[in-house]
């Protein structure tokens, strides 16, 4: 090797420039996003944020318990009910109270348990592309086949309904389009050089999965989590109208919408009784719009659409 | 043309900015252009110094997150940076005209390539189609595109990249500009086809007396188009000269080490202890068969560079040897063994003793990994170190590629080009291999960066004894690393031997067109070779 080419500026490795970035901490990330986040993200923060505490906190901010029942059904809103009671004399600022808490944790658990199912077995398809992945995708397309709220229904009235095969039945209809999301993103992921490197290398599976593939994929995952978890919750609330869903006297905003549904009537003498079964049903509605809120802006954040300067 | 004293462009004191990381940044500082008609002007520099920026800047145009802050663009007259964004629309593709790196991204798919030819000129209502039909025929024709007369009623996918590329020449030309910039051209095109469209294009441009900006970071194409060469570094100018004289005799440091970096070249050495051969293998990707009974042979502590055209099947030979495409005929004999075919019959420590460098640094590495994770997971793999004794070899490894500790907790987008390259090379060494299979390593890279790479694996591989199997298509970058060169051509081995032999004549036909499509620093070598070709063709 011949030495009298050595670069005249003094050439070395460690002093070339890469990209111009300032160094931060995730807490400095964090909040610079959050600063440049839209008012509407910032809507939904707040308001998802007041369902948690009020979810976390229930038995301290609730009046009563969650299943006392007294001497009025259908009383009037007044001081000692502020909501009314309903129609066997449970307050009804108490159940909406616990059933932020029932609700969401459901809703919570079953998508974390369809995210298992649909994301491992996405991110397993992803990377094997063999016989499985075709057996696996087909039977997902059979399963998005059936109009899953009417399969639930089915399932649930063969299977006595219960908070476990509630939980269970929707997250394995729901772990369909997680499937479906992840395959798709990992597949990009999965062809990189430095997946094909790991795998030369001899590594397993599952390291692959979790080193190399996951942390790539998080974003719209996360995205999707927000977006499916909005989702879960309508049809746990659905199912819980029809009957099906979370059994009395857990308390749960979808049956309390059918158990008050007949006050409606009542709006033309008192308005006030006519509201209290939208109440429930008004609290479904502002958290699905208040998580779909923080979904659009992450995945505007993170799909990489920059605002033009 | 009777203004040949008015400069058709001229742009003084272009400042540009970007905004990135919450700040702005300064692209060009403060950069004076001057261009008259018919001239063509090249500009030089590695990536980052802001060539294409400043090509842009010359339509009056700043990519989107990026400013003019200062500055005049004069064009014939008038400043393009005063006037209205659809004044200035009206004068791209038709008085102004570009020509993108990459035609296949540029064309869309669903239209046939002549009426994409003729669009901007029929859109200005410069001329009926009809006859702007005919005119694209002739410039296909002038473009030297096969059957011009219907080439243009195909569909971009249905043509080859250096074809896509002049009818792009030939879009940008169809309304006869004044000024067109040709933005990295041929830098995705192979040697062969490269020839083939620089010669079109400097004929086209001197026919119809176009000025050009020719914006490169391949000093020897540049010498071919180019009547004066700008050299810029860091958005600034570090000098310009007409090109002959810069050629011959540049003023700056730094241009004289662009024009040094070539000069690499590794004395060849032969051995018979071979670690690596292929034999009689054939492989197919489904039912196409890629590979057709090829035999190679790596010596051990050497290194065998493998050239052709892409398509070639240098990198499906790479995929046999790693065990990604088991070979459907055929044994690779591996220090003495049989490799087992499939990548999951291997051992450990057959799979730790060949490891693989990419083209893509940028691809070959995760991004949500540190420095620190990406080589120190082989070092846990295969060689169970933990603790201080695996602290202690990645600072050994880091200093081996010359960086050092501070670049542990670095993410991969915190690197330059090179760097990134360096560190796939500490993981390739963290394995402590005997054979390191280079896919066109540095072809991504600055010239100066590729230069201290091959300066690098030169020396691992005189310290350690590795071998390299070194796929590439650059002949200087052979001619620098390489004892044995093997020549592949349709998924044959045309020949292999030492670097001296294959490089001398006679040739076999192919090596002779490979060769000679080289660009070479001389202003004449393209014009010299078009002649000794036409000569050969006419004999």
């Amino acid at each position: 090797m011949t030495d009298s080419t050595e670069s005249p500026d003094g050439y070395s490795a460690s002093a070339e420039v890469g990209a111009i970035r300032q160094r931060r901490s995730r807490a400095e990330r964090s909040w610079l996003a959050l600063k440049k986040a839209p008012l509407s993200a910032w809507f939904g923060m707040i308001v998802v944020a007041g369902y948690v505490f009020v979810a976390l906190f229930a038995p301290w901010l609730a009046p009563y318990g969650e299943a006392d029942i007294f001497i009025t059904p259908f009383a009037p809103w007044d001081e000692t009910h502020r909501f009314g009671t309903d129609q066997i004399g449970r307050d009804i600022l108490t159940r909406l109270i616990y059933g932020a808490r029932n609700t969401m944790g459901i809703a919570l658990v079953t998508t974390l348990l369809s995210f298992i199912i649909g994301g491992g077995l996405g991110l397993v398809a992803a990377i094997n592309r063999s016989w499985l992945d075709q057996f696996l995708s087909r039977a997902v397309d059979v399963l998005m086949a059936i109009p899953s709220l009417i399969f639930a229904l089915v399932l649930l009235s063969i299977f006595k309904p219960s908070v476990v095969s509630l939980i269970l039945i929707i997250a394995v209809l729901d772990s369909t389009r997680v499937f479906r999301l992840t395959r798709a993103v990992a597949i990009n992921v999965a062809v990189m050089d430095y997946v094909e490197v790991a795998r030369l290398r001899g590594e397993k599976l599952g390291w692959v999965m979790k080193n190399e593939i996951l942390p790539n994929i998080m974003p719209p995952l996360v995205a999707e989590f927000g977006l499916r978890f909005s989702f879960v919750f309508l049809t746990i609330a659905a199912l819980s109208f029809l009957g099906v869903g979370i059994q009395p006297p857990t308390a749960d905003w979808g049956s309390m919408v059918r158990d008050n549904a007949s006050l409606i009537q009542f709006a033309q003498y008192d308005l006030k009784a006519g509201i209290t079964p939208l109440l429930p049903a008004a609290a479904i509605g502002l958290l699905t719009v208040a998580v779909n809120f923080v979904v659009d802006w992450f995945l505007h954040k993170t799909s990489g659409l920059r605002d033009e300067q | 043309m009777n203004d040949q004293d008015q400069p058709l462009m001229q742009m003084t004191d272009i400042h540009i900015e970007g905004y990135s990381d919450e700040r702005w940044h300064p692209i060009i500082k403060g950069v004076d252009l001057q261009l008259r008609r018919g001239q063509v002007l090249g500009i030089i520099g590695e990536s980052g110094a802001g060539k294409s920026t400043l090509g842009l800047a010359a339509m009056g145009f700043a990519r989107s997150g990026c400013r003019f802050t200062q500055g005049q663009v004069v064009f014939d007259g008038t400043d393009l940076l005063t006037l209205k964004e659809s004044q200035r629309r009206k004068l791209w593709g038709t008085r102004i005209a570009y020509v993108a790196q990459s035609a296949a991204a540029a064309f869309n798919p669903a239209h046939r390539l002549i009426d994409q030819t003729i669009e901007s000129a029929t859109r200005s209502q410069l001329r009926p189609e009809s006859e702007s039909r005919q005119d694209a025929i002739e410039l296909y024709e002038s473009l030297h595109l096969p059957d011009p007369a219907n080439i243009g009623e195909r569909y971009p996918h249905q043509v080859s990249g250096g074809q896509l590329q002049r009818v792009m020449t030939a879009m940008a030309m169809s309304s006869r500009p004044d000024l067109i910039i040709f933005d990295e051209p041929t830098t995705a095109l192979d040697v062969t086809t490269q020839v083939e469209v620089l010669a079109a294009m400097r004929e086209i441009v001197d026919k119809y007396h176009t000025a050009a900006i020719y914006i490169t970071h391949d000093l020897s194409v540049v010498a071919q188009m180019a009547d004066e060469i700008k050299v810029l570094r860091y958005g600034e100018e570090v000098e310009q000269a007409e090109t002959r004289s810069m050629l011959s005799s540049p003023k700056e440091k730094y241009t004289k080490s662009l024009w040094s970096v070539r000069s690499l070249e590794k004395p060849e050495s032969r051995s018979n202890d071979i670690v690596l051969a292929l034999k009689d293998i054939d492989a197919a990707y489904g039912k196409t068969q890629v590979l057709h009974g090829i035999n190679i042979e790596l010596p051990r502590g050497k290194t065998v560079a493998v050239v052709g055209e892409s398509g070639s099947g240098k990198s499906t030979a790479a995929r046999v040897v790693t065990g990604l495409l088991p070979q459907s005929q055929g044994t690779v004999m591996f220090n003495g063994d049989v490799l087992p075919p499939a990548l999951k019959d291997r051992t450990p420590d057959q799979l730790r003793r060949i490891q693989m460098i990419y083209q893509m640094a940028d691809t070959a590495m995760n991004p949500r990994q540190t420095v620190e994770n990406i080589i120190a997971r082989p070092l846990e793999f295969f060689h169970d170190m933990k603790g201080l004794e695996k602290e202690k070899r990645l600072l050994e490894l880091l200093s081996m590629i010359e960086l050092d500790e501070s670049f542990l907790d670095r993410y991969p987008a915190e690197l330059s080009g090179g760097q990134k390259q360096r560190i796939c090379i500490a993981r390739a060494l963290a394995a402590e291999p005997d054979v390191i299979i280079c896919d066109e390593v540095t072809s991504a890279l600055d010239q100066i960066v590729q230069e201290g790479i091959l300066k690098l694996l030169l020396r691992l591989q005189e310290e350690f004894g590795i071998s390299y199997l070194f796929i590439t298509h650059d002949i200087a970058t052979v001619k620098a690393i390489s004892d044995e060169i093997v020549v592949m051509y349709q998924g044959k081995v045309v020949e292999q031997g030492l670097k001296s032999q294959i490089l001398s004549p006679p040739h076999p036909e192919y090596t002779e067109l490979l060769l000679s499509s080289v660009p070479e620093m001389d202003p004449d070598w393209l014009t010299g070779l078009l002649a000794s070709r036409d000569g050969r063709a006419g004999a």
